[in-house]
């Protein structure tokens, strides 16, 4: 098999255009002051830019199933990391167990514990 | 004697050009070294809403600059993969040095940042917001760096007409590297 694998190209420049306007629709949403908004607008709008991004620039809408495979792969693992690892981060304590490596400056205080964050 | 192309590079069991496989096998783990990094981020952020504090002093219209910045390099950069295909090399070698051009003012930006940042006392060991946000950009711009030293080789070749399926597997990459700071950019600079 050569090194070649031509194939059709979709208009770059109406997809790069799109990709701008969601940028500025990502930087005014915050600016609303509502959390919703501001979660949606930033993270969600983030989403559909990487999705465009992989999809037309990458060309994966056009890649072989291998390649998806490869990465869903890594994304999975990579959900399991934080569905695994975020407990003992996002939890100061727990039935029998207290974190104190995680707890609030103000409660570690009062026990003599340092921690800054 | 004349000159062979290794096997492995001319036979694929997958149906995907080798270099262009191996490509997708660095952004595999790349997915998993710099979603690692947002994920930690993620967790310790939800945890410490105070960190929306350190995070104002994040420049907004800079790190949006940046975004406009790489997106317009990535658009550069598959412009030059279509160029090649065509067997346009110059214009191809000039969206190649387009993109680089691109990654340079993204860095240029990156670097007044940083200098704001640590002239106001932000520094690497100021709290922990402050250690992802210099860990996850400087990794971020060391791949930006990485990306332009091996398209300026590779623009060495297509001015010669030589490996020009090079220029969408470094296109690849590129994008990638795009699609990390369109994670990044909402991460340090909009959730305040």
């Amino acid at each position: 098999m050569s090194e070649e694998s031509a194939h059709t190209h979709p208009n770059y420049i109406k997809i790069w255009a799109i990709l701008t306007f969601l940028l500025v629709l990502s930087i005014l949403g915050p600016m609303m002051g509502i959390k919703a908004v501001t979660l949606i607008a930033a993270f969600g709008i983030a989403v559909v830019k990487a999705a465009m991004v992989g999809a037309y620039f990458m060309h994966l809408n056009i890649e072989k199933r291998y390649v998806w495979y490869m990465l869903f792969t890594a994304l999975l693992f990579l959900g399991l990391f934080f569905f695994g690892v975020s407990p003992d981060v996002m939890k100061p304590d727990g039935s029998n167990w207290v974190n104190h490596n995680n707890m609030p400056v103000s409660t570690l205080e009062g026990h003599g514990v340092g921690h800054t964050n | 004697m004349s000159f062979q192309a290794p096997i492995a590079t001319s036979r694929s069991a997958t149906g995907i050009p080798t270099g262009r496989l191996a490509v997708w096998w660095v952004v595999v783990s790349e997915i998993v070294i710099f979603g690692g990094l947002i994920a930690c981020y993620i967790m310790f952020r939800l945890r410490h809403p105070e960190w929306g504090e350190y995070a104002s002093h994040t420049s907004t219209p800079a790190g949006a600059l940046n975004t406009f910045v790489l997106l317009t390099s990535s658009l550069a950069i598959v412009l030059a993969h279509q160029a090649a295909e065509a067997r346009d090399l110059t214009k191809a070698f000039r969206y190649i040095w387009c993109t680089i051009g691109g990654g340079g003012v993204f860095l240029l930006v990156k670097s007044y940042e940083w200098t704001t940042e640590i002239s106001h006392g932000y520094t690497l060991f100021a709290n922990n917001f402050w250690s992802f946000y210099y860990t996850a950009t400087g990794l971020h711009g060391l791949h930006v760096i990485a990306g332009m030293v091996i398209m300026g080789i590779i623009s060495i070749g297509v001015r010669k007409g030589e490996h020009l399926p090079r220029v969408e597997y470094i296109g690849i990459y590129w994008h990638f590297v795009d699609i990390v700071w369109l994670f990044l950019f909402p991460l340090f600079y909009i959730a305040k």
